[in-house]
């Protein structure tokens, strides 16, 4: 009697659990890239619980900014938690680790990092993989549109001796030398350094019209300001990377004048009216500033609204192939996922195809200068 | 490559070498008293620094809850043993010092704005809320096991450091910090431009270290702190206490560290974890002394500044390489030139 009453009972569980969609995100809430994934954590919170009537569990790990961790909580959310899909990570290294995991598994993963090579080439595994931030090649070409126009013929480049700055290299260098901007010179720098002062004489001494820095947050101002206090005069361009307010406390008066290609999230009220990203970018920094107050929004939370906006989007598709918990749900939703049309996000408007698992172009990306210590739109 | 570039790229060296140079001072100092490699040397930079920031935005920094809290572990912790032993009469000034101390603190920054302040004074609360962890930690992590193994005491220290830099994200954030500079001053030196606040990080450093030598050469505890580097059963016999030599030496050791933040954070942005990897630069300065020399260690880390950044200029992506590469050759040199001496004798 107790048995079958206990077993009535497991089956009524498994059964409730299973209406449910569980959504495991792995994120970098800690580690160097904490000032990233920190946002995206607190803009998980603000996910919506139900979608086309079920709910939805987030079950957020965070993995220490480290490679081996993300692939652990990866294993952990689709064997333990049996995820239907998985947002994450924060990191480039980090999500390109997890593709293996994911594939295998057969679960979708959004990835929240930027590098091209995660959804690129399109493989047999890469099919399960999606991403929201972004590529550098789009931000690339923004950036030397803008240097050619303003007739700068010689640019050096100084970036992380990690995946960010080689990646920005590679992509940068490739689309420089096909519009004839002429590289003088390449340096790295470390996150944590205290001083750049080697690498900017080098810079210097080669006298370039431009310098383009290639780092991602508050580290990325230490090259600015070492630039200014050795007297350069050229024109400085940033990455996206570093676009939120703390770099602009840090960077200070230096950072004037700095040019640097962004997601039109980062300048939304100053957005013309008819900018198709405007509305869905100003839903967002509303909702993200009335729970963490004003001024407080960054471009790297709107990465993970982007990815929840995806997963709403492409759900009640998925929902008349499958139950949620299912292997045929998951394949339904990778479908739907690629399916995507017309969404329009925080970061820009997603169209993806079979081919393309980013769908965002060139309205997914702004220029911004710093004018008088405030993010600017420039076109 | 000129003469210009040469000058400036030594005085990057130089700058650098100097605050290495400290801190491998300070973990000579705590290796040869207590036996430990003391890791969280860095955290004391990074907490040092930051709370001079946040002293500056007027937040009030999350240190003088981890003083507080510490504070009141400490005293639990003595307070027991003293009611067990009766001493009742040293139960009150156990409780000032490390209860009620951080509580004035902590009032005091509630009550009055310190971004108002002055800042030599900012700088005293900022080393005032930062030094007197070192012998907090002393007490409630290393005095219980002040016997053990250097290989436990090594792994008490990692815990100790993991545990400050999480304490430091929660405290201070991911996103750096920088304090303005203290001087605005800048010369012409030989044809390069010299910053005020380069010079003085120099010559702070300078300062502090012949500071150390007349403490040590001079005073009372600086010679019982020697002692008990050379011998430590012997300096107990002689009657100095083991648990105030390490509090002595951790103090020193935090006091360092937090000064070496401060003259930093101007030139530097300083993150909640960037203390780690410049105290073990410090640390291959330290190595280079073998642990033992304060001379050498000192010598070394100068080396280590000028090696970082001479290979920044011409290898940029292989600096770190470079730099932490050296410690091979020298340990190599070091393991064949010196007899190795057992110091365990468990």
């Amino acid at each position: 009697m107790k048995k079958t009453l206990l077993a009535a009972l497991l089956t009524a569980m498994a059964a409730g659990a299973q209406a449910e969609i569980n959504v495991g995100v792995t994120l970098s809430a800690t580690g160097p890239a904490a000032s990233l994934g920190i946002p995206e954590k607190n803009t998980i919170d603000l996910m919506p619980k139900m979608i086309a009537g079920q709910k939805v569990n987030y079950i957020v790990l965070d993995d220490a900014s480290d490679t081996t961790t993300a692939v652990k909580n990866t294993k952990k959310l689709i064997s333990e938690h049996k995820v239907d899909v998985v947002i994450g990570s924060t990191t480039s290294p980090n999500s390109l680790a997890m593709i293996d995991v994911v594939a295998e598994g057969e679960t979708p993963m959004i990835s929240m990092a930027a590098a091209a090579r995660i959804v690129e080439p399109m493989d047999e595994k890469r099919k399960w993989v999606f991403k929201t931030p972004q590529n550098d090649a789009q931000m690339s070409t923004a950036l030397v549109e803008h240097m050619t126009s303003n007739n700068i013929k010689t640019v050096a480049y100084i970036g992380f001796s990690d995946a960010y700055g080689e990646g920005w290299w590679n992509e940068f260098a490739k689309i420089a030398q096909a519009r004839k901007l002429t590289l003088v010179a390449n340096e790295r720098f470390n996150r944590a350094d205290t001083t750049v002062t080697g690498q900017i004489l080098k810079i210097l001494s080669a006298k370039p019209d431009a310098v383009l820095i290639g780092g991602a947050g508050t580290p990325a101002a230490l090259p600015q300001k070492s630039l200014k206090e050795k007297g350069y005069k050229g024109v400085i361009y940033q990455t996206h990377g570093v676009a939120n307010n703390d770099f602009l406390r840090v960077c200070g008066k230096d950072c004037e004048g700095t040019v640097l290609p962004s997601g039109p999230v980062l300048v939304v009220a100053q957005l013309p009216a008819d900018n198709p990203v405007k509305k869905s970018a100003q839903e967002y920094v509303s909702k993200y500033e009335a729970a963490h107050g004003k001024g407080s929004v960054s471009t790297f939370g709107a990465h993970a609204w982007d990815a929840g906006l995806l997963l709403a989007n492409a759900v009640p598709g998925a929902l008349k192939k499958g139950q949620p918990g299912t292997r045929e749900f998951r394949a339904a939703l990778r479908e739907s996922l690629e399916q995507t049309k017309n969404l329009s996000a925080a970061h820009g408007v997603f169209n993806m195809s079979a081919q393309d698992h980013l769908g965002f172009d060139q309205r997914a990306r702004v220029l911004v200068t710093v004018k008088q210590g405030a993010w600017t739109f420039i076109k | 490559m000129d003469l210009q570039i040469l000058l400036l790229l030594g005085q990057d060296g130089i700058t650098n070498g100097a605050i290495y140079a400290l801190l491998a001072l300070a973990l000579v100092l705590v290796f040869t008293v207590t036996r430990v490699i003391f890791i969280p040397q860095g955290e004391f930079v990074a907490y040092g620094a930051l709370t001079l920031a946040s002293l500056q935005t007027d937040k009030v920094p999350g240190t003088v809850w981890l003083l507080l809290g510490l504070g009141i572990i400490v005293a639990l912790l003595d307070g027991a043993k003293l009611l067990r032993e009766r001493r009742y009469a040293k139960l009150p000034p156990l409780l000032i010092a490390n209860i009620g101390v951080p509580l004035i603190a902590a009032a005091g920054l509630f009550a009055m704005p310190p971004a108002q302040l002055p800042l030599a004074l900012q700088v005293l609360i900022a080393m005032l809320l930062v030094v007197p962890l070192g012998p907090m930690i002393y007490r409630v992590a290393f005095q219980p096991l002040a016997g053990a193994s250097v290989l436990v005491l090594l792994i008490v220290s990692v815990a100790v450091h993991v545990a400050l830099i999480g304490l430091g994200l929660l405290f201070f954030g991911a996103e750096g910090s920088r304090t303005p500079a203290f001087t605005e001053l800048s010369f012409e030196l030989a044809g390069a431009p010299l910053q005020g606040q380069t010079i003085l990080v120099v010559v702070a450093s300078a300062l502090l270290i012949i500071g150390l030598y007349f403490f040590f050469e001079r005073t009372l505890y600086g010679k019982a702190l020697r002692a008990t580097a050379m011998n430590r059963t012997g300096a107990r016999l002689m009657g100095i206490p083991p648990a105030l030599a390490g509090k002595l030496c951790f103090t020193l050791a935090a006091a360092i560290g937090a000064f070496s933040g401060i003259l930093i954070a101007p030139i530097t942005t300083i993150y909640y974890d960037s203390g780690f990897l410049i105290g073990l630069k410090g640390f291959v300065g330290a190595i280079i002394g073998g642990l033992a020399s304060y001379p050498l260690a000192a010598l070394g880390a100068i080396l280590v500044g000028l090696l970082e950044s001479y290979a920044s200029f011409y290898a940029s992506a292989f600096k770190e390489v470079i730099v932490f590469t050296l410690i091979i050759p020298v340990l190599l040199w070091r393991s064949l030139s010196a007899r190795h001496v057992e110091e365990e004798e468990e």
